[in-house]
């Protein structure tokens, strides 16, 4: 870990001003990632802006029948509190799937926004990384790629966006205030995050300065028809190799509306709402549901060791609108799929 | 007084539990002095080649820093080989981290940095810059599996038994058989203790060391020939090891690099590795078993060949008992096993948790569900058909063997005779559900070496039992506490046992599951010779109330020696003979005659039930029953823990754990426990022991056979034939991840 | 050097430390509570987790001075004197441990999991504990020890 300079502002205007100052200063919330990327000196900060003071610690109902919540609400206190399991148990059950309960207490809203990939190649520091280093290429590709991406991949990185509370965001629309030296701005969450194209090194579409106050999420009838679904290595506390958040509404057993957002398969979580809209209108069957997977994971591409991520996340996908749609969505500390 | 008798085979409460839940229990690291300095050590980033030049420049100025040693300017060491062998290293030129320029693997230490602050010395690694000429470098076990070869130099004489019969004819003229290849990748033992070692230099010139070893004297024996010190300088003390299972049988790098520090600098120094380093020290062996069974109609093995090779670092020759389980678990007139080696470019693996049966007998019991299925009868009928009531590998006697038991217990505690035979035939919603079998085998050796053991009364009838032996989280303690109670008569609470010094009576390093059998011997031959010690204290005093009485006539019971109605404490019998402790030390050996007849193995019939989710490949393993014949059971509890904790990580070696390699660059990738994968609580739902009576007076002393890895042989292969059941495919490569459910098949 | 100060097993503690020293450095390294373990320093393990303010953490992922003014609870504060809580009294009954080094950081995660409240079944037990890994393998045991708790309070 390199030493900095800690800083605790008590304003959401001063700890802009810190972070604004130094050109590679980062705010600290939750640390859960920023300071395990300290650790392995992939992130090296000169400042630290410690943002935990921050009045952003509340979760409000929006006049418009939406949610607001702060940047530094925990996962856990987000996942458990009433209007998030009444409301968005999408979200809830997306956050429960995630990491450990200890992380949970400590990792909070904003910052899964803005956690790194899990990529081997980005974490270690004697290989080469376009992400870390921009330059040097991308040692995953052709290497150790299992959990890496099939969807929206560059030859400059195949790194995947690791949240699963991110999958469940994009699913249900939410969109996401940020504040800087230029002023408070709201980004929607298809466009909060990027494909990595030629400079993998940037995540999302944040500028230098910037803070993430809120997220806030939209009123939705996405309370019945959901389940959150992740595949992964163990049956707990692993990183996805998939991940789909599904949610639908249904009128005289048509579909008039359905989400579905693909986690663990490419640098952002992935939806193709063209494709869904297809559905709309449309019994809530197998057959339209593989013919939706199939049409989502068309574009895929394999790296070799994640090939069979393709095939699995059409299975995935086709499982979790199912589930969906028979108003079972997965309990997460039940491990039989249903 | 509270109850003195009847305490082996009780299940006693760990006698290091209270330590252990509130934190009291120190480990390796966790040893403090006045002006102790903090190192780490810089890691190998090439995997072969040679340190053109390191710079530690930028490095030294970081604020704290002290020292950094590197190969050139290191502290002079020995300078043969044979000074670093250890007592249980095999063959080869063991690694000396820093001595040269020679990089023989990724992640090998480089330096070591040294500082006022843990903080500051790791801070201050990354900036040390080596520049390195790089070789071209081999990792990749199918690339060199061609050029497989038999080891020049045998360890510890582990090699495959003769050929017996004429397995060639057999095979080719049997009506029913099956050839197969199984594949086992490299697993860490990663026990979660991380290696450190505190070297606290004392006035007096010792080097108190305080390592994470399961071998106390061995390391010390390690680091006098290494420091070229005498025994006297270098004290060696692991009174508690945050598991190990195989990992700390030899010295690691932190100890030598702990002390290399120490030397240098005439300082106390702690060394603590990471997460990622504990992927560089030492690993199971990838192994390929390459299997052919044949058996005649009614099921009766006609041929067995079993031929593996494991694979191990360029400059040794790591070896272990992989296919000599094939000659033996079965009655089989023709057999046929080979083992040999490929060399690559990583760590020497070492051994882990019941290391070659684990990989073996995977291998062979998959096979004999294959073989079952192709035959058309049970798997566990056909292991009941071929039931071996004699060694054929060393033609000798088994000193006990229940495993018929354990096939019968555990059939019926697991509900064997309701399985549907068929691949495919059980399921339950989405789930299909399989049911398999694997039988298990382990050596119930005495330690090959003399293992002793003190015992010392105090005036006060406290009872004081002192072994260099090791508890790893074994139970140790426990054991000799209940032996050494029962024995002597008093109770559990009058008693203490001190381990893991290496300044007190000699034991092997704990490995092999020799430990209970072995410490227990010595420590009941010591307590039996305290009583002969106290009893003549007591009879030769001027107005004896033993007066005429022989040590046979005599008892040891509630804190007293009892001869008919004359009962006197032991204090009483102390306080006379004016001694302030009695003590005593007693070695116990091998019966070398004994073994030239007999030979003794631990057993078990492993049942498993596996949940298969048929669209997603998600494979949950609901049930596991381990039914086990190993002599007398010392503690219930513990050897209870002791199963089903290798049955964890048996669900670990069946479905999670390997190595991912980049083999363009020789390193292992996913060396965090976030990418290598053990099994979490959430993978680990229900397991059952059942422990058979297998009444043993021959295989030592105290009738017990280890128990520290007998749970994990077989137990993969019952997973992976549950696996079979449920699915109709037959997995012969492990970790069993969702993608081999889905799309693989063998 | 920052100034922090703690309630730490119920003694105020306080200390200048640098900015860049992690509440379990600090615990095992400053103070010397050695409980709290380090099992793989990266949140990947559990081994470390402490209570802060009733709640379960990975003390190895918190920078100490972000925590300043919190009440820290380890394992050496949990028993009242020789009376064991009842978690480590359930852990010493079940046999739910064997080498011990993650046993503090399972023990504190438990006593989170009952403050929390949301267990109720074995499969909840054993979700909610599945940020402690545990190499010996004592799981079932554990799930034993803390179901037992859970049981006890209910």
């Amino acid at each position: 870990m390199r030493p900095f300079d800690y800083v605790r502002p008590a304003t959401i205007g001063e700890a802009i001003a810190a972070l604004n100052a130094v050109p590679d200063a980062r705010a600290l919330a939750g640390g859960t990632n920023l300071v395990d990327l300290m650790k392995y000196e992939v992130a090296r900060p000169s400042r630290v802006v410690d943002i935990n003071r921050l009045p952003l610690h509340d979760i409000e109902e929006t006049a418009e029948g939406g949610v607001k919540i702060g940047a530094l609400v925990s996962n856990a206190d987000l996942a458990w509190h009433p209007l998030i399991e009444t409301r968005y148990p999408l979200l809830s059950s997306a956050l429960l799937a995630g990491a450990s309960p200890q992380l949970r207490n400590a990792a909070t809203t904003g910052g899964n926004l803005l956690q790194r990939t899990r990529c081997h190649y980005f974490y270690d520091t004697a290989t080469a990384c376009n992400k870390r280093e921009p330059g040097s290429g991308c040692g995953a590709i052709g290497g150790v790629n299992r959990n890496l991406a099939i969807l929206g991949a560059s030859d400059a990185c195949i790194a995947t966006h690791p949240s699963d509370m991110c999958v469940a965001l994009r699913a249900l629309d939410a969109r996401v205030h940020v504040e800087g030296p230029d002023g408070a701005r709201i980004i929607a969450f298809a466009d909060f995050h990027r494909l990595p194209e030629e400079t993998p090194q940037f995540d999302n579409t944040m500028r230098h300065g910037e803070l993430i106050t809120h997220i806030e999420l939209p009123a939705t009838r996405l309370d019945t028809h959901y389940s959150y679904l992740k595949l992964r290595d163990r049956l707990s506390y692993a990183f996805a190799l998939v991940s789909v958040a599904a949610a639908l509404t249904l009128e005289d057993d048509r579909i008039t509306d359905v989400r579905v957002a693909l986690g663990g398969v490419a640098h952002k979580p992935w939806r193709n709402e063209a494709l869904e809209a297809e559905m709309v209108g449309q019994m809530p069957d197998a057959a339209v549901f593989s013919r939706f997977a199939t049409a989502l994971l068309h574009d895929a591409k394999g790296q070799g060791q994640n090939d069979f991520k393709i095939d699995l996340a059409r299975r995935t996908v086709i499982r979790t609108l199912t589930q969906a749609a028979a108003a079972t969505p997965q309990p997460q500390t039940r491990k039989s799929i249903l | 007084m509270a109850d003195t008798s009847g305490f082996i085979g009780k299940p006693v409460i760990r006698v290091d539990g209270v330590a252990k839940v509130t934190g009291a229990a120190r480990y390796a690291a966790e040893y403090h002095t006045e002006d102790l300095l903090h190192a780490v050590a810089v890691s190998a980033t090439i995997t072969r080649g040679k340190i053109l030049s390191i710079d530690t420049e930028a490095a030294l100025a970081v604020p704290g820093v002290v020292h950094i040693l590197t190969h050139e300017n290191r502290p002079d060491t020995a300078r043969w080989d044979l000074s670093y062998r250890d007592m249980v290293g095999p063959p080869g030129h063991p690694l000396r981290p820093l001595y040269d320029e020679h990089i023989h693997h990724n992640g090998q230490p480089i330096a070591l940095v040294i500082a006022e602050t843990f903080e500051a010395a790791r801070d201050a690694t990354v900036l040390v810059n080596a520049q390195y000429d790089v070789e071209a470098h081999l990792t990749d076990f199918a690339v060199a599996r061609a050029s497989a070869y038999d080891p020049p130099k045998r360890r510890m004489g582990i090699k495959p038994p003769q050929p017996r019969g004429d397995p060639q004819t057999a095979f080719a003229t049997a009506l029913v058989k099956i050839e197969a290849e199984y594949h086992l990748a490299a697993e860490i033992h990663n026990p979660m203790e991380m290696f450190a070692a505190t070297v606290i230099l004392d006035a007096d010139g010792v080097f108190n060391v305080y390592d994470k070893t399961q071998g106390a004297l061995n390391v010390q024996f390690y680091l006098t020939q290494v420091f070229k010190l005498p025994a006297k300088k270098v004290r060696v003390i692991a009174p508690y090891v945050g598991g190990a299972f195989g990992s700390a049988l030899r010295p690691q790098p932190s100890v030598y690099l702990a002390m290399l520090a120490a030397k240098a600098l005439k300082r106390s120094v702690r060394v603590t590795l990471s997460r990622a380093q504990m992927f560089d020290l030492s690993c199971r062996p990838e192994t390929l078993n390459h299997i052919k069974l044949s058996a005649d109609s009614t099921g009766k093995l006609t041929s067995i060949h079993h031929h593996a090779i494991g694979h191990t670092s360029a400059y040794e020759d790591h070896q272990e008992t992989v296919v000599n389980w094939s000659g033996l678990l079965y009655q089989c007139a023709n057999v046929d096993m080979g083992y040999k080696l490929i060399k690559l470019d990583t760590m020497s693996p070492g051994d882990m948790r019941a290391p070659g049966a684990a990989v073996g007998v995977f291998a062979l019991e998959s096979a004999m569900d294959e073989l079952a299925y192709a035959l058309d009868i049970d798997p566990l009928d056909l292991r009941r058909i071929n039931y071996a009531d004699h060694d054929q590998n060393d033609d000798k006697v088994f000193t006990s063997k229940a495993l018929r038991d354990c096939y019968d217990q555990g059939a019926n505690a697991f509900g064997w005779a309701k399985r549907s035979s068929a691949p495919r035939s059980m399921r339950e919603d989405r789930d299909l559900i399989g049911w398999g079998v694997a039988g298990g085998v382990w050596d119930a050796p005495y330690s090959p070496v003399p293992t002793r053991a003190r015992a010392e009364l105090s005036h006060t009838g406290h009872l004081t039992i002192i072994s260099g032996a090791a508890d790893i989280g074994t139970g140790t303690y426990t054991i000799a506490t209940q032996i050494a109670a029962e024995t002597m008569g008093l109770p559990i609470e009058a008693v203490t046992v001190r381990l893991g010094d290496s300044k007190d009576p000699f034991a092997a390093p704990e490995g092999g599951s020799m430990m209970a059998a072995s410490v227990g011997s010595a420590v009941q031959a010591a307590c039996q010779k305290l009583q002969k010690a106290l009893f003549k204290a007591a009879r030769d005093l001027p107005d004896t109330p033993f007066k005429g009485r022989k040590f046979k006539e005599v008892a040891f019971r509630d804190g007293q020696m009892i001869a008919g109605d004359v009962a006197v404490p032991f204090t009483d019998i102390m306080t006379a003979v004016e001694r302030e402790t009695l003590g005593v030390t007693a070695t116990v050996l091998s019966n070398y005659l004994s073994t030239q007849k007999y030979i003794s193995y631990a057993h078990t019939a492993v049942f498993a039930e596996v949940r298969v989710d048929e669209d997603l490949g998600v494979v949950r393993v609901t049930r596991l029953v381990n039914a086990v014949a190993a002599g007398r059971i010392l503690n219930p509890r513990t050897a209870r823990s002791q199963i089903t904790g290798a049955m964890v990580m048996a669900i670990g070696q069946a479905l999670h754990e390997e190595t991912l390699t980049d083999h363009r660059l020789g390193r292992i990738m996913n060396h965090n426990f976030a990418e290598y994968h053990i099994p979490a609580h959430a993978d680990v739902i229900d397991l059952d022991v059942i422990f058979v009576d297998e009444a043993d007076t021959r295989v030592n002393p105290i009738g017990a056979k280890g128990l520290g890895e007998i749970g994990i042989v077989g137990t993969a292969a019952a997973i992976a034939n549950a696996i079979f059941h449920a699915t109709g495919r037959r997995m012969r490569d492990l970790p069993i991840t969702l993608d081999k459910v889905l799309y693989s098949d063998g | 050097m920052t100034q922090v100060q703690f309630t730490l097993n119920g003694h105020s503690t306080s200390a200048d430390i640098p900015p860049w020293v992690t509440l379990l450095d600090f615990l095992r390294e400053r103070v010397h509570l050695t409980g709290t373990k380090k099992g793989c320093d990266h949140g990947q393990c559990g081994a470390c987790t402490v209570l802060i303010d009733g709640k379960r953490f990975n003390s190895c992922l918190i920078l100490a001075v972000s925590r300043d003014g919190a009440e820290i609870t380890t394992v050496e504060g949990l028993a009242d004197g020789p009376i064991l809580h009842p978690v480590q009294q359930a852990f010493l009954d079940h046999d739910a441990f064997q080498c011990g080094y993650c046993t503090p950081g399972q023990i504190c995660s438990a006593i989170g999991l009952l403050n929390e409240g949301r267990a109720e079944s074995r499969e909840d037990i054993r979700e909610y504990m599945s940020g402690n890994l545990c190499r010996c393998g004592a799981y079932t045991h554990i799930a034993d020890a803390v179901e037992a708790v859970l049981e006890a309070s209910k």
